[in-house]
């Protein structure tokens, strides 16, 4: 059986027509786009249409501004460290404290290296704290990356506005819009935004794609460091297959952006109503208007989140938790933390994440399934309203202090 | 994240053994904390005459290996007297559900602290609290004692940080302690280092009539028992003379009509276990109690 996939933020199916797209490139179109020959170098036409096609999704001014890379993470890391060797007299690296780790293990390691870093913390519902930012805000500044949308729990931050206020200190302005890329509408030519990573994956192109967007006339130090390719801006033969499929996922995405804002909408507010109204203690994490339209965040109260993933893929339902064990560390999501969600719903929380290809059915069967898994959950743990967590920081001898972000 | 469970384990998670609150348990133990991720309360009640756990229920608030593991526990109790279920280690526990992920070790660990926490409860002895060990806090993010460490460190023969964390989760979350991690580790490792493990004796691959009851006894334990518990009955080992192992069925199972089936089952359970010449004889039941 076919399962029900509300997992479209780690990532998408590949559409069909860009899978038709990009299949040529794999079979006897495998030229070179450096070549001479007219073989190798009609692809290199390809390409450039690849990025026609990317300009225009996210409005840029010309399709010079677009670099294709192999992921977003290598966006992110090109665009910070280009900044921060392109400004090498500014040492400091301003970001969030609710960033992909694309972007907070690289502020780990800078710090290592001796930059000033500053995580820039959310409030409960997940909104940026705009005072903080600005006063860390200084001349020292060479860059700032403020996701645009948040992964987990979907929150939109407000690149705009960030993007002035970097200005003011002359210091850059990158966002990893990985999640938002298709999902709401980007217009560039119109923006402060001086940098844009995003990855085809995550809007149904094939994994080993992403793209850095390099506003024209902000300076740039390559990462990957070889040959001419990308206008000497990032070594190495192009992944021709993956810059055709991301093309024409962007030309799908630019086609159906309204239908993200709609149908996709409507059926992500239809399986978290469904939820609230069918299952007491539940909570919906981060912010519900400023939001992508396709994520739901929401805790469970006295569940572990892993055990409800287990049992929802008995049942063919794709889902993901910000639980400590299924986060790979001992920890709860970071994100959730860094909102001040209590640990006994941090724990339980699910994201379900939908996409266009999502139909009123599948999310009818989450809710016919849905509240018997969590009953049954229920039944199995202490906890319960009758019988409510333990106060551990204010009871516990040993003064142990629960895990801290 | 993906089903890396054994099917027993996951047997285990999605059907659940003695779930529940104990009304008139002798003893419950409370470990772990929200905070931590995951929480076990295990519930035992004991037989005055026999000294046996009659039942034993659990109720977790964890992921699937947490659920699992104090489910197999339950059943793994049930039928042995305190003093036994006491020598119950972690790795019984993981080893009763065909393994855990190295990462889940924890909750087997979880699993039996909540058993000694229960009993300890039981015999009316005073802890510092349900949910710590004695000693020093190294790891404060989980409340991990030295004491809980270096128990898990001898008990599962570990060498590295990592697995210390895997175990015991200490070191898992800020992980300042790390450096005091690994001088205990040091200080374990530097003990065992002086004390060379005994020569194996010659011939010890032999299945001596010694090992061949210890085997038997385990085989009875883990895989017969369990399953006839399922139904209300319970076996008995008698004695065991060459091959021949003497049992008795007990409970439900004495008089029951499938008794014949149950024995051939259990014969077959032995000869692919233990040695393939073990013949079963059914004593009456009663008979255990005679001998004693």
């Amino acid at each position: 059986m076919k399962p029900i996939y509300l997992d479209n933020n780690a990532t998408t199916a590949v559409a069909p027509e860009v899978l038709e797209a990009m299949l040529p490139f794999l079979r006897e179109r495998y030229g070179n786009p450096s070549s001479i020959h007219a073989f190798g170098g009609d692809v290199a036409r390809d390409v450039e249409r690849a990025r026609e096609q990317l300009a225009a999704l996210l409005g840029a001014e010309s399709p010079t501004e677009i670099l294709f890379t192999s992921c977003g993470t290598e966006s992110d890391n090109t665009a910070i460290l280009s900044a921060l060797e392109a400004y090498s007299e500014r040492r400091q690296f301003i970001t969030t404290r609710v960033e992909h780790p694309a972007v907070l293990s690289l502020a780990h390691h800078l710090e290592r290296k001796g930059y000033e870093v500053v995580r820039v913390g959310v409030d409960r519902d997940g909104l940026l704290d705009l005072v903080e930012l600005r006063a860390a805000l200084s001349p020292r500044t060479a860059i700032v990356s403020v996701m645009w949308a948040n992964n987990e729990t979907g929150v939109v931050f407000p690149v705009e506005e960030l993007a002035r206020m970097a200005h003011e200190v002359g210091a850059l302005f990158h966002t990893d819009a990985v999640q938002a890329v298709g999902k709401i509408p980007i217009d560039l030519r119109r923006s402060a935004i001086d940098m844009l990573s995003l990855s085809g994956h995550k809007l149904h192109a094939p994994k080993g794609i992403g793209a850095l967007y390099i506003r024209r006339g902000t300076k740039f130090r390559p990462f990957l460091i070889g040959g001419h390719q990308e206008r000497n801006r990032r070594g190495g033969t192009e992944n021709v297959p993956g810059i055709v499929a991301l093309g024409a996922a962007a030309e799908l995405a630019r086609r159906h952006l309204t239908e993200e804002q709609t149908a996709v909408r409507a059926l992500r507010d239809r399986l978290e109503n469904g939820i609230l109204e069918r299952i007491p203690d539940v909570i919906v994490n981060g912010h519900r208007e400023r939001r992508l339209p396709n994520t739901s965040n929401v805790s469970f109260e006295f569940v572990e989140g892993e055990a409800i993933l287990l049992l929802l893929d008995q049942v063919g339902i794709c889902a993901s938790s910000g639980s400590a064990c299924t986060s790979g560390s001992l920890e709860p999501s970071h994100v959730l933390r860094a909102m001040g969600v209590p640990f006994t719903y941090a724990h339980g929380s699910i994201r379900f994440s939908l996409s266009r290809y999502n139909t009123a059915e599948e999310i009818d069967r989450v809710l016919a399934e849905l509240p018997r898994i969590i009953a049954r959950l229920r039944e199995i743990s202490p906890f319960s309203r009758a019988h409510p967590v333990p106060d551990c920081a204010a009871t516990c001898p040993a003064g142990c202090r629960g895990p801290k972000e | 994240m993906a089903w890396n469970y054994s099917e027993k384990l996951k047997d285990h998670f999605l059907h659940p053994r003695n779930v529940g609150v104990l009304e008139d348990a002798d003893g419950k133990g409370e470990v772990g904390s929200v905070a931590c991720g995951d929480a076990l309360t295990f519930y035992i009640k004991t037989d005055p005459q026999t000294g046996r756990i009659t039942k034993a229920t659990f109720q977790t608030f964890g992921c699937g290996s947490a659920i699992a593991s104090a489910s197999a526990l339950t059943e793994m109790v049930i039928g042995k007297t305190v003093e036994e279920a006491l020598r119950i280690t972690n790795q019984d526990i993981a080893d009763y559900l065909d393994g855990i992920p190295q990462e889940k070790m924890h909750c087997s660990v979880m699993g039996r602290e909540a058993l000694e926490a229960a009993v300890a409860a039981m015999r009316g002895e005073k802890r510092t609290a349900d949910t710590h060990e004695e000693g020093k806090i190294v790891c404060h993010c989980f409340g991990v004692t030295d004491r809980k460490i270096e128990r898990a460190i001898r008990e599962n023969k570990l060498t590295t940080v990592e697995q210390v964390t895997n175990y015991t989760k200490a070191g898992g979350g800020c992980g300042t302690c790390q450096a005091e991690i690994e001088e205990i580790l040091n200080r374990v490792l530097e003990e065992r280092r002086r004390q060379p493990a005994p020569r194996p004796a010659p011939g010890a691959a032999r299945l001596t009539q010694l090992k061949k009851i210890a085997l038997i006894q385990e085989t009875i334990e883990h895989e017969v028992r369990p399953v006839l518990q399922k139904d209300g009955g319970d076996i008995e080992l008698i004695d065991v003379e060459g091959d021949t192992v003497r049992v008795a069925l007990v409970g439900h199972c004495a008089g029951c009509m499938a008794a014949g089936f149950t024995t051939g089952w259990i014969q077959d359970k032995l000869r692919e276990l233990v040695s393939d010449r073990i013949a079963i004889v059914i004593e009456p039941s009663g008979a255990a109690e005679a001998q004693r």
